[in-house]
């Protein structure tokens, strides 16, 4: 019995002269909540298709769930996947999509109904799929995803379209889903998001993975920072100086010292201020957000 | 295999779809059988292409089939839009990755369509039938048709001949929409192309290239349904036609299996 839901090595994509993903190599562990981010055209998407079996790898392999990804057909039964956004028939239903699905993968339609009610969609069932908002769609797709009950769940910015309270919803559900064991394999553009529900990450760059493991060993990689605020503002420039002394690099944002130290020199700097006659209102030492540390290690401007 | 089929008809069986289509049926079968009667003694003719089908055919046993089996050729035009548009949509819509996803087979998901389609196809084909055969009856008195030969057993052993003939060249028809279809992957062109083919394009070549007609399978597919004509022999459009079908399916079959699915 494997213990990795999806393990690649070298997965390449090629389109002409043009590399999509170049030599990823990760590994996502059974019933974990991995986040897959990356910036707009740096191959997330070219690596889902070619997990899912609707594109083929022009060079590496895989498996999913233990079974290699030259045969999907092994393993798509236990993988709910939504990718690209939602597409479904416009002048079917919500529920009638939903049940030709089911059909098509030999799941028992019965379920429907009950999958529309848990992604909020239980009133609007019956109404036809092109009078729905961008939401709507975008929870039909996740309820079609979980039609298998999947072991493995592959969502490709699942939250796209929603509000911040279906955003939160989402976040329960993949939270929920993650505890009763389901793998979910997620990529988004709502960092904050990401780093909330997932134990680890995959970041692309350019078509190539740039980190893959937990997502606190990437924070506790960066550079961490103590804030700190003096009580009178004009000490701020004098604190930074105590701190260059020490060997600590430092700036002023927002009428705060953000100096470049471990979280252990917090108790060195107070009492370094405290001696030079300095009141601070406020210190606390910080890991930067993932957000941050994307925009870092991808190397974009927000 | 069967999964594939019983899920293409919950799209196939949409109200619109369904109704729109044997409305569709419905009403080119009729125009076609009342222009057979109601034109009976008209010099510009009364079958297609002008031509002359006189009382006396229409009296014999396989009179009875002849509005039916001349309306084929719209229906395969019916079928060929349905085909194609059934089958392109799944690309424009995006919906072919989910379909994929359940049923990555694909082959067997192709097939499985395409044998809904078919069986679809049947409907629209006994459907035409039940009008044309009605109407027939309806309008022979009109006509002053003798109907005396219409109810033997070999009237009836004709119909079921013809039945036979139109469905194949219903389904050749529909076969070449979902080639369209799938080499398009856009329901507009892989239809337009089609019917402009069908209609136009092999009339014209036809008419300016002398012997070409029995080439064309637009001509062949007609021809089978009504049993042979002056293009070719029965036996000829049948081989003309599995060639023409069988490359065209190889060189889609092996595009669908291999062709990366992405927008």
């Amino acid at each position: 019995m494997t213990t990795i839901a999806i393990s690649v090595k070298d997965l390449s994509k090629k389109y002409g002269e043009r590399t999509a993903v170049s030599h990823a190599s990760f590994e996502v562990p059974l019933g974990t909540v991995c986040g897959f981010v990356g910036p707009n055209g740096s191959g997330k998407t070219t690596t889902m298709r070619m997990l899912l079996g609707l594109i083929t790898p022009t060079g590496g392999t895989g498996t999913i769930l233990g079974e290699n990804i030259n045969h999907p057909e092994r393993y798509l039964h236990r993988v709910g996947a939504m990718i690209e956004g939602p597409a479904f028939y416009p002048a079917l239903s919500g529920a009638e999509n939903l049940r030709l699905l089911a059909t098509l993968g030999g799941y028992s339609v019965d379920q429907v109904q009950g999958l529309l009610d848990r992604v909020g969609l239980g009133d609007r069932a019956n109404s036809k799929y092109k009078t729905y908002s961008l939401g709507m769609k975008q929870r039909l797709g996740i309820a079609a995803a979980l039609l298998p009950n999947p072991q493995l769940l592959m969502l490709d910015e699942p939250t796209n379209g929603l509000d911040p309270a279906g955003i939160q919803e989402i976040r329960e559900l993949l939270r929920a889903l993650a505890s009763d064991g389901t793998t979910v394999f997620v990529s988004s553009h709502l960092l904050s998001e990401i780093e909330m529900i997932s134990d680890s990450l995959v970041m692309l760059r350019q078509g190539k993975v740039i980190f893959a493991g937990k997502t606190h060993d990437l924070l506790l990689r960066q550079q961490p920072i103590i804030i700190a605020k003096c009580s009178n503002s004009s000490d701020n420039v004098k604190l930074l100086e105590i701190a260059k002394t020490a060997g600590h690099e430092g700036s002023i944002i927002d009428n705060a010292a953000h100096i470049l130290a471990a979280a252990d020199w917090a108790p060195i700097l107070n009492k370094l201020a405290f001696d030079s006659g300095i009141t601070l209102s406020q210190l606390s030492p910080v890991l930067p957000s993932l957000e941050e540390t994307f925009f870092e290690m991808t190397g974009d401007d927000q | 295999m069967i999964r594939v089929f019983f899920a293409e008809w919950r799209k196939l069986r949409r109200p619109t779809l369904f109704f729109g289509t044997m409305g569709a049926v419905m009403a080119v079968t009729a125009l076609v059988t009342s222009l057979l009667f109601l034109l009976l003694d008209s010099p510009r003719g009364n079958g297609r292409e002008g031509r002359m089908i006189s009382r006396q055919t229409l009296e014999l046993a396989h009179g009875v089939s002849i509005g039916f089996s001349s309306a084929a050729g719209l229906l395969g035009l019916v079928a060929l839009c349905v085909f194609a548009a059934q089958t392109a949509q799944e690309y424009t819509y995006g919906t072919l990755r989910n379909l994929l996803v359940r049923q990555p087979r694909r082959l067997t998901l192709l097939f499985g369509k395409f044998v809904a389609m078919k069986s679809f196809a049947l409907i629209t084909v006994i459907v035409s039938a039940v009008v044309a055969v009605g109407l027939a009856f309806a309008l022979s008195d009109k006509a002053n048709v003798n109907t005396a030969a219409w109810t033997t057993a070999d009237a009836q052993w004709s119909l079921i001949q013809t039945f036979i003939n139109v469905f194949i060249s219903v389904v050749a028809y529909g076969t070449v929409g979902m080639i369209l279809g799938i080499l398009f992957r856009s329901p507009i062109p892989a239809i337009s192309l089609g019917v402009a083919w069908l209609l136009i394009v092999e009339n014209i070549i036809a008419a300016t290239v002398k012997n070409s007609g029995k080439w064309m399978p637009g001509q062949a597919m007609t021809s089978i349904a009504s049993g042979g004509d002056l293009n070719s022999s029965y036996l000829h459009a049948i081989a003309l036609v599995s060639v023409y079908l069988a490359a065209g399916t190889i060189l889609v079959a092996v595009l669908f299996r291999r062709r990366d699915v992405s927008n």
